[in-house]
């Protein structure tokens, strides 16, 4: 199962369509209620402000934190601005926050132990002790220290949940390409004489796509949690803009009168990162790691 | 006995290292400030006098690698310098902020992880059964929750609807033992919630591990139940990796509790230290990130530790 495949706009040949549905209907039940929760996280990401009933930032009612009704279906936030539009604008901001820091990770990561790979052992081994070094920096606190450094801003965002997560990804490429180094097929093409980075490139690095595809939705999953936290502390992504933690944040103050506006953003939270979770459970063995690893 | 001790001795030198490289990413990070404390301090009333003598005060005029050398021999004799906001010194602060953390890290610890054990042993004995495949989504959804949605849930059920529990974690002097409890428990409530999720998952895959050994294949084929082939013969193989992966787990308690503190308005160590990111009150974060990273660097060690001394190869 590729979720490349899956989730880019694919052109709709006859059997291109019949290898999706194939694939769907091998996926269980939990995996294909968290692939639909994907799906509809990145369409809610991609299109929700054209859906949008109202503009983002628009005080549209004049009750505050409101329950849910016909004009407002989630409520009103604390100015009295309509949930509904801003958890579709926040999700947004943390979809592609969280895939732009991911692809960055793993990217990074993939890249890194492919070069340690086929730069022997000297490198490779450097390059282990750092990433363990880095590893045992606990994500929240590296990020705090960070924030309180150099003031938070997107790109900031970017880097942090990059430096957080390429070790972990880095060690997971690694062992991969480790044990692939074994096969015979490259071993074979070793022996008629192909150079380091041609191995890495052409016979190492395909075949380890499927697991780091996994590898990378779990890496998703951490950023989409590290950042909202952050937004959450008031630390993330600053006002006026605002990703979902952040909606979370500012509507703190309804929590007591049980008002939606403080509910809906993070259940949006919630069923992204549920869905990844399940999706990425539902795929075929092959290649996957056990979680609690950061 | 005694590859076992050089193991281990060698395991305590490397997290004494990692420790060292930590504090040195740290300071490195936090000094690097655009605007320095100094300037900051003195906003606009600053004159080119004032903010010499202030950096001379506040030692800020030295170079960088003095600094650090200063900072970390505080650091070891424990008095890690003055704060910037308030005039008090980092110890002070830090002394009366630790302990209710340590409270929460313990009560959540001793909620946690009985629970968990339960969760994974029980799911591990009926493995591929409904209540294990239910487990598996209940812990894998609960592990992607984010610590709010948990605390706001649990506010909304137990503080708001049924009007059971506070909403805030304000311990009262002298309180007594029901107080107590009822005071804390929805911020352990809430930071147990992920941590069980991991570990009875981790826990699972190490009973089941050991299920597919060929002696529990033996122990079947001689007519044992599933019951009985998990508790007496699985379990006690699978001990170290089970304790390595509770003390994982409760390593990500910290992380868990800066979100938790925050929300319950708990007066600790985390609350103390996202306080001074918003103020930007250097010393105070330098010492609580160095404390934390510390504390996640011991679980790390204890799992390690466990991990070999369970290793039956390397018993004598």
């Amino acid at each position: 199962m590729n979720m490349a495949t899956d989730l880019a706009p694919t052109p709709t040949r006859p059997s291109r369509l019949r290898g999706l549905t194939k694939r769907w209907r091998t996926l269980p039940l939990a995996g294909r209620v968290g692939l639909s929760l994907v799906i509809f996280w990145i369409l809610a990401a991609v299109f929700g402000r054209m859906v949008a009933p109202y503009e983002v930032g628009a005080i549209v009612s004049d009750d505050v934190f409101q329950g849910f009704s016909a004009a407002h279906p989630l409520g009103s936030d604390y100015l009295g601005r309509d949930v509904l539009s801003r958890v579709l604008s926040g999700a947004r901001y943390t979809v592609g926050l969280a895939l732009a820091g991911a692809m960055l990770a793993s990217t990074t990561g993939t890249t890194l132990a492919l070069f340690a790979a086929a730069s022997g052992r000297w490198v490779d081994e450097a390059m282990s002790r750092l990433m363990d070094a880095m590893i045992s920096l606990p994500s929240k606190v590296l990020a705090l220290v960070m924030v309180a450094a150099f003031g938070s801003s997107i790109p900031l965002l970017l880097i942090i949940a990059t430096v957080t997560y390429v070790p972990g990804a880095y060690r997971i490429a690694r062992s991969l390409a480790v044990s692939l180094n074994q096969m015979d097929y490259v071993q074979a093409a070793r022996a008629r004489g192909e150079g380091r980075f041609y191995l890495a490139w052409s016979e190492i690095l395909p075949n380890m796509i499927h697991p780091m595809l996994a590898d990378f939705g779990l890496r998703f999953v951490f950023v989409v949690l590290m950042l909202s936290g952050l937004s959450f502390l008031g630390l993330g992504v600053q006002p006026p803009n605002a990703d979902l933690g952040s909606l979370v944040r500012e509507n703190t103050s309804g929590l007591g009168d049980g008002a939606p506006a403080v509910l809906m953003p993070a259940l949006a939270i919630a069923t992204l990162t549920i869905g990844v979770n399940l999706f990425i459970d539902g795929l075929p063995r092959r290649g996957r790691r056990s979680d609690g690893e950061a | 006995m005694n590859t076992t001790l050089v193991l281990i001795l060698r395991r305590i030198g490397i997290a004494a290292l990692t420790l060292l490289l930590v504090s040195l990413v740290v300071f490195t990070i936090s000094s690097l400030l655009p605007g320095d404390a100094a300037a900051e301090a003195l906003g606009q009333s600053a004159t080119a006098e004032t903010l010499a003598a202030l950096r001379a005060q506040l030692g800020l005029d030295q170079p960088a690698h003095v600094r650090y050398v200063k900072w970390l021999a505080g650091l070891v004799a424990g008095d890690p310098g003055q704060s910037f906001t308030n005039d008090l010194p980092v110890r002070e602060l830090v002394a009366h902020r630790l302990p209710k953390s340590l409270l929460l890290a313990g009560l959540t610890a001793a909620v946690a992880v009985p629970l968990a054990l339960t969760i994974g042993i029980l799911s591990a004995m009926y493995r591929g059964s409904p209540l294990d495949r239910a487990l598996n989504v209940g812990t894998l959804s609960m592990v992607a929750v984010p610590e709010f949605l948990v605390a706001t849930i649990a506010v909304l059920i137990f503080a708001v609807k049924l009007r059971w529990l506070p909403s805030l974690t304000l311990v009262p002097e002298n309180a007594t033992l029901a107080q107590l409890l009822k005071v804390y428990a929805l911020p352990v409530m809430t930071l147990s919630f992920v941590i069980v999720a991991q570990m009875a998952r981790m826990t699972r895959a190490a009973i089941i591990d050991q299920l597919n050994q060929p002696y529990i294949e033996m122990a079947i084929l001689k007519g044992v139940g599933p019951a009985r082939a998990v508790m007496t013969h699985a379990l006690p193989n699978a001990v170290g990796p089970i304790v390595n992966a509770a003390a994982l787990s409760l390593s990500h308690l910290l992380g868990g509790a800066i979100i938790v503190e925050t929300i319950f308005n708990y007066p600790g160590l985390a609350s103390l230290m996202v306080d001074a990111v918003t103020s930007r009150d250097m010393p105070v974060l330098q010492a609580c990130a160095m404390i934390f990273c510390s504390a996640y660097l011991l679980m790390v060690l204890i799992a390690d530790v466990c991990a070999i001394l369970a290793n039956p190869r390397l018993r004598a």
